[in-house]
C-alpha cells in the first residue's frame, strides 16, 4: 500500500506541477492574503473529508492533493526571508523582498543633532528583459512602472533645504546640494536618451509635486568621469548618463507627502510617524532623497535585486526651539514618540552615535540600553547605541518610545573633516566676474585627487583661457580635464578636473565669465533676485583611518552601506559647494509704459502750445463792472434805454 | 383571520407604494446630471505680501478636500511658496485665522503647479486640455461632459483683467472663450467660478458659454478688501470674501441640503465692505436646486437595492449644443458705459479746429461762406 502510494505520489507531482505552473500564471496577480485564508479553510476541511471516508477515487485524490501542495508553496514562497527549498517545485518564483528602517541619532559638536532616517526595500525581480511585473507588494508601483517603462537602471533623486555645513557638522551619510538634484543612468537599450531623459523628468514632477521639468536641455549634462554608477553594472558609457540640478527648488509639505506614500507602511506605523512637517521643515537643513539602484544580492553577484533606498537627513537648530538647557529628545525633535516597529519591516533599529562619549561623560542617553554596535562609516569606526523596535521589551512598560539625550557638558573638538570645499562670486559691476573654488585638504601628511565637477549656465559666459589652478601658491596642473563648452540657449558649460590636492593645503580654481543680456521674455517674474548657478560637485576616495570593510553583501546597517567600498584604506566621498547667485544685468521691465506715457505728454503738450501760439489773437478786454452797475443795466435795458 | 387579512392588506399596500418609489427613483436619481467632480484653485500672485491669497486658494482647497474631492481630482497651482518661505516665522503652515488657529496648509497638500509653473499658458492649457504628452495624470483636468468643476481664482485684478505673477495677465474675454472650447469639447457639465479679487466682477461679464455661474468677490469699480493681519507673521492673512466663504464652508457636510441661494448670501456689504456679485442667466437650473456638495464636494449617489429598475422612459437630454445664446452679439457687444472713452464730438471738435486755423490764415472772408 505504502508503495502504491509513493507511485501514484510521484506521479500526483508531476501532474501538479503542471497544473500548478497553469493555475499560477493565472492567478498570479490575484493570490492574496483572503485567498490564502480560504485555502487554509480548504486544506482543513478536505483533510477532515480525507480522514473520514476511507477509499476515494483517484480523480478526487488527486484534486484534494493538488488543493494542499499549492496551499504548501503559496505559503512557503510568502516568506520574506531565506528562500526556502520547496520553490524549485512552483516553475514560477514569487519575488522576494524586504523592507529595513533606521534611524541614526548623531549629536554634533555645535550642540545641533543629526538625525538620518533610511528606509530600503529590496526586492529581487528583473524590470528589465520584457518582464511585466505587475504584483507589487512592498515595492512601490509608481516607482516600479518609471523604471520598467524607461529603462532606468540607476536613479538618484534629492531635494534640499538648505546647506550643509561641514565645517560645523562634520560629514553627512549622504550628501545632497541645495535644490532638486536628479542623476538618471539609462540602460544601453535606449535608443533617444535626451527624448526619454525629458519624459522621466516630467512624469517625476508629477509623482514628487516638483516642478522638475524645468529640466530642460539648458541645465543637463552628460558627466565623463564623476558620478559612475552606485549599483551593479558594466555599462559605464556617459551617453547614457543624465545630470541635472535646479538650485531654486523649494522643498516643503507637498514633496514630503507622495514621498511618505511611497514607503510600504506609510507614515502608520514605524519610524515614519515621526514625519511631521511641521517640525521637519523647522530646521536647519531638510533634505529627502530616493534611490534606486540593482545591488548584488550574495557575495559571488549570482542574482541581482532591485535597491529603493529613500533617506531623510535633518539637522535640528539648537535655538530654534528656544529651549535653553541643551536637552533633545524624540518628542521635541518630531513632536511625536515610537509605539510600534512597521509591521512589514525586516529590521526596524534606532542607533545613536556614542563614539565621542564612551564613558557617559559629554551626554547621557536614556533609556539606556546595553545593545551596542560598531559600524566603519565614514572612514572611521564609530560606536552606536542600539534601540530594536521589533522588540517589544525596548517600549517599556509605558509602550512607547521618547528617547532622551542629555548634554551633561560641553567640551570636546569635532574631528576637522578631510575634505572641505567653498565656492563663491567675486568681481563687481554687472558685466564680468569671476568664480573661486576653494578645496581643503586637512590630512595632514596624505594627498589625494579629486574630481572636480562644475555645470555653469550658459548666461554666464566662462573664459576658459583664465582658469587657473593654484595649490599652496604654486601652479597646480590638472591631470584630467573635460570641457564642454557652452552653446547659447541650448547647453551649459560643463568642467570636470581631476586635481591633485597636497596634504594640508587649500586649492583654488579660478575662472573668469562675462555676464550675458537675456531676451526679455526670458525673465522669470522676479529677476531681481538674481539667477542660481548650481553647486559643484567633488568627488573623491579619500583615504580612511580604519581599514574599511569591502564585503558590501554582509550585514551592516543601512547607512554604512550606501557608498560600495571597492579598497579597504580609503572611502569614497562626495561634497557639494554652496550654489551661486548672480545678479544679470535686468532691464527696467516698466519703461514701455513710461514710453508711452513720456510720448504722449510731450505731443500733447508740444502740440498744443504750438497750437496756442499759433492761432490765439489778443484782444483788449473792458474789466467787467461792478455789481451795482450790471443791476442798472438789466434795469435800463428793461426800459429800453441805453446802458451806462 | 381578520388580522391576517389586514396584514396581508397592508403588506400589499406597502408593496405597491415601495414599488412606485422604485419607478420614481431613476428620476431623483438622475436629477443633478454629474457623476464626478474636479476643481481648479489657482493663486496668481507672488511675493510674501501677498500671503493672504495663497491662504485665500489653501482654504478653499481644504473645504474641498474636506467634502470629499480627492486630490487627484484638484488642481492646485500656487504662484509661490508661502510655508516653507524663509520669512515665514512658522515654516510648513500658512494661516487663515489670526493667532494661528488655522493651519489650512496640512499635512498632506499636494500642490500640482508652483512657482514658475503658473502661468495665463499653462493654466488656459489645463482648462482646455492641450497639454504636452508627457505631462502627468496629477497636472491634467481629465473632465468629461458629466463633471461639475469649480473654478477658483484669486489674485489681483482690475477691470478686465486678472494678473499672473506681476508680469502677465489675463483678460476676460480669453477666460470666456477658454469655456467655450471647455463645452464645445464637452469637458463639464456645470461649472462654477469663483473670482476674489478687485473688481472681480468683470471676469465673468464676457462669458458666453451654457451652464455657468460665476461669482466674483467685488463689483466693477470696486476694490476687495483683506480681512485682518496677524503681527506675528506680518501680513494679512486673508481676504474678506474668502474668509467669509471659508467660515460657510465649515458648516457645510456632505449630506447638507444647503444650496446656491445661501452661498450668494455669504460676506454682504456690511462684513465685505465691496458688494459681492454674482451671474446666473447662463446656468439652466434653478441656482436655488443646486446643492452646494453639487460643486464643493465629491457626493456620490449610491444606492443599494435588491429589485431590478426598469428605466422604461429615455433619461431627457435637457442640454443642447452652443446655439443657445447669441454668441455674435456678445462678443462683439459695445464696451460698458462706465469706460471713459473720448466723445464723439471730439472729431467733430477736432476738424472745426482744423478748419479755424485754416481760415485764419488765409482770411476770414472764407468762413461766411461755409457757416
Amino acid at each position: 500500500m505504502a508503495a502504491h502510494r509513493c507511485s501514484l505520489s510521484a506521479l500526483l507531482l508531476i501532474i501538479c506541477s503542471l497544473l500548478v505552473f497553469i493555475v499560477a500564471d493565472s492567478e498570479k496577480a490575484t493570490l492574496t492574503g483572503d485567498h490564502h485564508a480560504t485555502a487554509v479553510d480548504n486544506l482543513q476541511t478536505v483533510t477532515e473529508t480525507e480522514e473520514g471516508a476511507a477509499a476515494e477515487e483517484p480523480a478526487v485524490e488527486e484534486e484534494r492533493r493538488w488543493e494542499e501542495t499549492v496551499v504548501e508553496e503559496a505559503t512557503a514562497d510568502k516568506e520574506d526571508t531565506s528562500a526556502p527549498e520547496t520553490v524549485v517545485q512552483s516553475s514560477v518564483p514569487q519575488p522576494k523582498d524586504d523592507f529595513q528602517e533606521e534611524l541614526v541619532i548623531r549629536p554634533l559638536h555645535s550642540g545641533d543633532i543629526y538625525a538620518s532616517f533610511q528606509f530600503r526595500t529590496l526586492w529581487e525581480t528583473d524590470f528589465m528583459r520584457g518582464n511585466k511585473v505587475s504584483h507589487y507588494r512592498l515595492f512601490p508601483k509608481s516607482l516600479g512602472q518609471v523604471i520598467s517603462k524607461f529603462s532606468v537602471r540607476e536613479l538618484h533623486i534629492s531635494f534640499t533645504q538648505g546647506y550643509w555645513r561641514t565645517m560645523q557638522w562634520g560629514q553627512p551619510f549622504l550628501p545632497s546640494p541645495p535644490g532638486a538634484e536628479l542623476w538618471v543612468w539609462f540602460q544601453d537599450s535606449v535608443t533617444d536618451v535626451d527624448g526619454t531623459w525629458k519624459e522621466l523628468t516630467n512624469v517625476l514632477s508629477g509623482i514628487f509635486c516638483a516642478s522638475l521639468n524645468f529640466i530642460d536641455s539648458t541645465n543637463t549634462v552628460q558627466p565623463s568621469a564623476s558620478f559612475k554608477p552606485l549599483g551593479i553594472g558594466n555599462v559605464t558609457d556617459h551617453r547614457f548618463l543624465r545630470y541635472a540640478t535646479l538650485p531654486r527648488e523649494i522643498v516643503c509639505t507637498e514633496n514630503l507627502t507622495p514621498w511618505k506614500k511611497l514607503l510600504p507602511c506609510g507614515s502608520k506605523a514605524g519610524l515614519a510617524v515621526l514625519l511631521k512637517s511641521e517640525k521637519l521643515f523647522h530646521s536647519s537643513f531638510h533634505s529627502q532623497a530616493v534611490h534606486i539602484r540593482p545591488v548584488c544580492q550574495d557575495w559571488q553577484c549570482k542574482t541581482t535585486s532591485w535597491e529603493l533606498r529613500q533617506t531623510l537627513n535633518v539637522v535640528f537648530d539648537l535655538h530654534t526651539p528656544g529651549q535653553g538647557k541643551l536637552e533633545w529628545s524624540l518628542f521635541k525633535m518630531f513632536s511625536r514618540t515610537l509605539t510600534e516597529a512597521c509591521p512589514l519591516a525586516s529590521s526596524s533599529k534606532i542607533y545613536i552615535d556614542i563614539t565621542d562619549d564612551p564613558q557617559g561623560e559629554q551626554f547621557e542617553v536614556s533609556p539606556a540600553t546595553h545593545l551596542l554596535s560598531q559600524a566603519m562609516v565614514l572612514g572611521d569606526r564609530r560606536t552606536f547605541s542600539v534601540y530594536d523596535l521589533t522588540q517589544q521589551i525596548t517600549f517599556g512598560t509605558v509602550r512607547s518610545l521618547n528617547l532622551l539625550i542629555r548634554w551633561k557638558s560641553s567640551e570636546g573638538d569635532m574631528l576637522r573633516p578631510l575634505l572641505h570645499a567653498e565656492r563663491y562670486v567675486a568681481g563687481y559691476g554687472l558685466q564680468t566676474g569671476e568664480i573661486h573654488t576653494l578645496m581643503y585638504n586637512n590630512h595632514p601628511y596624505r594627498s589625494f585627487p579629486v574630481l572636480l565637477l562644475d555645470s555653469v549656465p550658459w548666461y554666464l559666459r566662462l573664459y576658459i583661457h583664465t582658469l587657473t589652478v593654484t595649490s599652496k601658491g604654486k601652479d597646480n596642473k590638472p591631470s584630467y580635464i573635460h570641457y564642454q563648452p557652452s552653446k547659447d540657449r541650448v547647453r551649459p558649460h560643463l568642467l570636470e578636473m581631476l586635481v591633485q590636492l597636497p596634504p594640508n593645503s587649500v586649492t583654488e580654481v579660478t575662472v573668469q565669465f562675462e555676464r550675458a543680456l537675456l531676451k526679455w521674455t526670458e525673465y522669470t517674474p522676479d529677476p531681481n533676485h538674481g539667477f542660481y548657478v548650481g553647486s559643484s560637485v567633488i568627488s573623491s576616495l579619500v583615504p580612511s583611518i580604519v581599514a574599511m570593510d569591502t564585503n558590501s553583501t554582509r550585514e551592516q546597517p543601512l547607512f554604512s552601506s550606501f557608498f560600495p567600498c571597492k579598497e579597504e584604506s580609503s572611502y569614497f566621498m562626495r561634497v557639494y559647494t554652496e550654489p551661486l547667485l548672480v545678479n544679470l544685468p535686468t532691464p527696467d521691465f516698466s519703461m514701455p509704459y513710461n514710453v508711452i506715457c513720456l510720448t504722449c505728454t510731450v505731443v500733447a503738450v508740444g502740440y498744443g502750445s504750438l497750437y496756442n501760439l499759433l492761432t490765439r489773437s489778443f484782444q483788449i478786454e473792458e474789466p467787467s463792472p461792478g455789481l451795482a452797475k450790471r443791476i442798472a443795466n438789466i434795469i435800463r435795458k428793461m426800459r429800453g434805454v441805453p446802458p451806462l | 383571520m381578520l388580522a391576517i387579512f389586514a396584514v396581508q392588506l397592508t403588506l400589499a399596500v406597502l408593496v405597491t407604494s415601495v414599488f412606485a418609489c422604485i419607478q420614481y427613483r431613476p428620476l431623483l436619481f438622475f436629477s443633478s446630471g454629474h457623476t464626478n467632480n474636479w476643481a481648479v484653485l489657482v493663486c496668481t500672485s507672488r511675493f510674501w505680501f501677498n500671503y493672504r491669497h495663497v491662504a485665500n486658494t489653501l482654504s478653499v482647497y481644504r473645504s474641498v478636500k474636506r467634502l470629499g474631492i480627492p486630490d487627484s481630482h484638484i488642481v492646485l497651482m500656487l504662484a509661490d511658496d508661502m510655508a516653507c518661505n524663509h520669512r515665514n516665522p512658522k515654516p510648513a503652515t500658512v494661516f487663515s485665522h489670526k493667532n494661528m488657529e488655522l493651519n489650512v496648509y496640512g499635512d498632506d497638500v499636494e500642490v500640482d503647479y508652483r512657482g514658475y509653473e503658473v502661468t495665463v499658458e499653462n493654466f488656459l492649457r489645463v482648462l482646455t486640455g492641450r497639454l504636452p504628452p508627457s505631462t502627468p495624470r496629477s497636472k491634467r483636468l481629465l473632465s468629461d461632459d458629466r463633471s461639475n468643476i469649480l473654478i477658483y481664482l484669486t489674485g489681483h485684478g482690475g477691470n478686465g483683467f486678472l494678473k499672473f505673477q506681476d508680469s502677465e495677465e489675463i483678460s476676460n474675454v480669453e477666460l470666456a472663450d477658454a469655456f467655450e472650447q471647455m463645452w464645445q469639447k464637452r469637458r463639464y457639465n456645470e461649472l462654477l467660478f469663483i473670482i476674489d479679487t478687485c473688481q472681480g466682477a468683470s471676469m465673468y461679464e464676457r462669458f458666453y458659454s451654457p451652464n455657468l455661474m460665476a461669482l466674483a468677490s467685488s463689483q466693477v469699480g470696486e476694490d476687495s478688501l483683506s480681512h485682518q493681519p496677524d503681527l506675528a507673521i506680518g501680513v494679512h492673512l486673508m481676504d474678506r470674501y474668502t474668509f467669509y466663504l471659508l467660515e460657510f464652508l465649515e458648516d457645510i457636510h456632505p449630506s447638507s441640503k444647503a444650496n446656491m441661494n445661501d452661498l450668494f448670501k455669504v460676506c454682504p456689504k456690511s462684513q465685505c465692505v465691496s458688494t459681492p456679485g454674482h451671474r446666473t442667466d447662463l446656468f439652466l437650473r434653478d441656482p436655488g436646486s443646486a446643492l452646494i456638495t453639487d460643486f464643493f464636494g465629491s457626493v456620490r449617489k449610491v444606492e443599494i437595492t435588491m429589485e431590478t429598475i426598469n428605466l422604461t422612459e429615455p433619461i431627457q437630454q435637457t442640454y443642447s449644443y452652443v446655439d443657445q445664446l447669441p454668441v455674435s452679439e456678445i462678443i462683439h457687444q459695445k464696451p460698458k458705459q462706465k469706460d471713459w472713452h473720448p466723445p464723439d464730438g471730439f472729431i467733430l471738435g477736432l476738424w472745426t479746429l482744423i478748419l479755424l486755423v485754416f481760415f485764419k490764415t488765409y482770411g476770414m472772408k472764407h468762413l461766411k461762406h461755409i457757416f
